[in-house]
């Protein structure tokens, strides 16, 4: 296990470092920031003394080089526009961003399982065929539409919960979210249901398709020959064997949520990172654009790890294979 | 009498029109018998097995007939009803055993279960019971096996813990469904005389299907042969590996090699079973029987020519036929 952990981390640093050398090109091949740091009535020199502050004038190599310097500890370079370092406004804003993810994927969960669970052990009825309709619109509908329409119905039409914002927060062991308050959590709803759907709609898909399978194997049938209750044979046999696809799919998932949240926070105006970007975007306020990226990779790479590492604790055949390598 | 099959008649509704698997099926076991369900791939042997269990699934049903344990009936009884009897007083053995245990859980977890579904008993009695029916079963250091995962056990040891488990509640009836066919021929045979030897010391009765005369002619008491949903003949082991009486009998006793007919050419029953969602009119055999005529247009009875032998043919082999 520790060997795999060790193989594992080799190989992200890896990718880390060859994503910072793609996001770091990437980004400076477009646009440039000049025009946006100086008022237009600056001079020559002004314009001048702002490249060369920023550091604009050097081969790009060279402030590759100086980014990776000072990413190494810690520092993602200060943003043009606000001046303050780029890490801690993501940082600032990340917590938002976390909140809204971590609730689309409760969504996800509560919803999809046992919707996918029912439509995959009575596929016949016509509530089964109802779910599995709703979840090809689910995957199908443009998420940016879909908020506008939770946003139209809910909100505008019915006046039932709030459209844009994140509400009051509260602290909760040394948490700060909307989660806590009555007012965050009306304005947490519809965000995260947005970003969620797309969600709700995959685990559906997988809870359906991993009980169709496992619901011919003879272990089922066995487990009927047994005399074992519904319930056991449902929620033991069956529900063990269909989390361990589910588990690992939304564990993958995770980090698409926080990248997509940046269209659902443009929409429900919900103060997260994925905010931030876009306006850094529109501002051509590189180092957010590269930090934020940057963030996002990481945050790829160590889920992808703890999803390996996770999977191979829900199935057995997996652990001990491990072990013997 | 254990279990007494009369007329059983499962059939399965698809789209495509009515298969009628079991089509007829009588027979009956004692206490501590084991009877030999024998017959080609299709012919209704695991649908028989099924309709014991009441696991007979959409969209299967059994139509008609009559199941009784132990004089209590079975057919049309409540879910729950068969709850209690399934695992309790009539166990199954499936034929793979690498498919029949889950691989998520522990073999303690699938016995322990297996025990309580049935019981209120404390964990650790329940345990003890496991345990020991591991040991019945032939496993070595039963203690450790119990905390494995099926994975890694082998073929021959999971069908053990399944025996095991099929033993766990003392059953009336155990219905093994090919139990040996994936294993290699060694353990096979052992796993055969471990099971032969526990029907016999614990009273329990043994349904064991195979397509495999040679199998039966080593465990069982008596012989039933299914062709196309029905049983065409029955009787003792020994009588019927020695005067089989049915042309279909003869076929399969014609295509194994015994150790007595060393040198001779193994037969082969020409033909294909018939598609049991259009038998032909008449005996089922008689597109591949030898001794066909005119009057097997019409369907043959059950008939008992020689004592305890009952056979389905109008033309049946004589006393000392030759094989
Ligand atoms: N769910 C089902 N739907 C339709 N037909 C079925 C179904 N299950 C079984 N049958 C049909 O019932 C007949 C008997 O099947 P059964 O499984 O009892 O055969 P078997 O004697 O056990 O054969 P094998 O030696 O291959 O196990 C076959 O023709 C099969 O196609
Ligand atoms: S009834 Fe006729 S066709 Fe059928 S097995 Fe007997 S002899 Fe053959
Ligand atoms: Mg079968």
């Amino acid at each position: 296990m520790t060997v795999f952990v060790l193989r594992r981390l080799i190989q992200a640093a890896i990718v880390v470092l060859l994503m910072s050398m793609i996001v770091f090109f990437g980004v400076n091949v477009v646009g440039d920031p000049v025009d946006m740091l100086v008022s237009p009535e600056a001079d020559q020199a002004e314009i001048a003394r702002v490249i060369r502050d920023f550091g604009l004038d050097r081969p790009i190599y060279e402030q590759y080089w100086y980014f990776l310097k000072g990413a190494a500890s810690g520092d993602l370079g200060n943003s043009f526009i606000f001046g303050q370092p780029a890490l801690k406004l993501i940082l600032h804003h990340m917590p938002a961003t976390l909140e809204l993810a971590f609730a689309a994927l409760f969504m996800a969960i509560i919803l999809g399982i046992p919707l996918g669970l029912y439509a995959g052990l009575y596929p016949d009825r016509a509530s089964s065929k109802a779910i599995m309709a709703g979840s090809i619109f689910g995957f199908s509908l443009p998420t940016f539409w879909v908020g506008l329409m939770l946003i139209m119905i809910f909100a505008v039409w019915l006046g039932w919960l709030p459209a844009t914002g994140r509400g009051d927060t509260a602290t909760f062991l040394g948490i700060e979210a909307s989660f806590f308050t009555r007012d965050g959590l009306s304005h947490l709803i519809l965000p995260a249901l947005n970003l969620a759907l797309l969600k709700i709609s995959l685990v559906i898909r997988l809870t359906r398709a991993g009980a169709r399978e496992a619901i011919q194997q003879d272990y089922i049938k066995f487990a009927r020959a047994k005399g074992l209750s519904t319930g056991r044979i449902v929620f033991v046999h069956l529900m063990k064997n269909i989390m361990i696809p589910v588990v690992t799919v939304l564990g993958l998932e995770f980090g698409s949520l926080i990248a997509f949240s940046v269209v659902t926070e443009t929409i429900f105006a919900w103060p997260g990172m994925g905010k931030l970007l876009i306006e850094a975007i529109l501002q051509l306020d590189r180092p957010i654009v590269v930090a934020y990226l940057m963030i996002i990779v990481i945050l790829f790479v160590v889920i992808n790890l703890v999803v390996d590492i996770l999977y191979s604790l829900l199935d057995p055949r997996v652990r001990l294979g491990e072990q013997g390598a | 009498m254990t279990l007494t099959v009369s007329n059983l008649h499962t059939h399965f509704f698809t789209r495509a029109g009515v298969v009628k698997a079991v089509d007829g099926v009588d027979f009956q076991i004692a206490p501590g018998e084991i009877l030999g369900l024998v017959g080609e791939s299709g012919s209704g042997k695991s649908i028989t097995g099924f309709s014991i269990m009441g696991l007979i699934d959409d969209p299967g049903r059994i139509v008609s007939g009559s199941i009784r344990l132990k004089g209590e009936e079975l057919v049309g009884a409540s879910e729950d009803a068969m709850r209690t009897v399934r695992g309790n007083r009539i166990a199954m053995i499936f034929q793979d055993p690498m498919m029949t245990l889950n691989p998520v859980l522990r073999v303690d977890t699938q016995m322990v279960e297996a025990i309580r579904a049935h019981e209120k008993i404390s964990k650790r009695d329940a345990l003890a019971r496991c345990r020991d029916a591991l040991g019945m079963v032939g496993i070595p250091a039963p203690e450790e096996r119990l905390r494995a995962y099926p994975h890694q056990l082998s073929g021959g040891m999971r069908q053990r813990v399944a025996i095991a488990i099929a033993f766990l509640n003392e059953p009336d009836l155990i219905i093994a469904d090919e139990p040996t066919t994936a294993l290699d021929v060694t353990i096979q045979s052992q796993i055969i005389h471990e099971a032969q030897s526990l029907c016999k010391r614990t009273g329990t009765a043994l349904v064991w299907i195979t397509h495999d005369l040679a199998v039966v002619a080593g465990i069982a008491d008596r012989i039933a042969v299914m062709y196309a949903g029905r049983i065409v003949e029955t009787g003792d082991i020994d009588a019927v590996i020695d005067t089989a009486l049915h042309p279909y009998t003869v076929g399969l006793l014609g295509s194994v090699p015994t150790s007595n007919r060393r040198g001779e050419r193994l037969t082969q029953i020409p033909g294909m079973p018939p598609n049991v969602m259009n038998l032909p009119k008449g005996c089922a055999f008689g597109e591949r029987c030898p001794r066909r005529s005119s009057e097997c247009d019409a369907e043959p009875l059950i008939t008992e020519p020689r004592p305890a032998q009952a056979v389905r043919c109008f033309h049946p082999h004589g006393q000392g036929g030759k094989l």
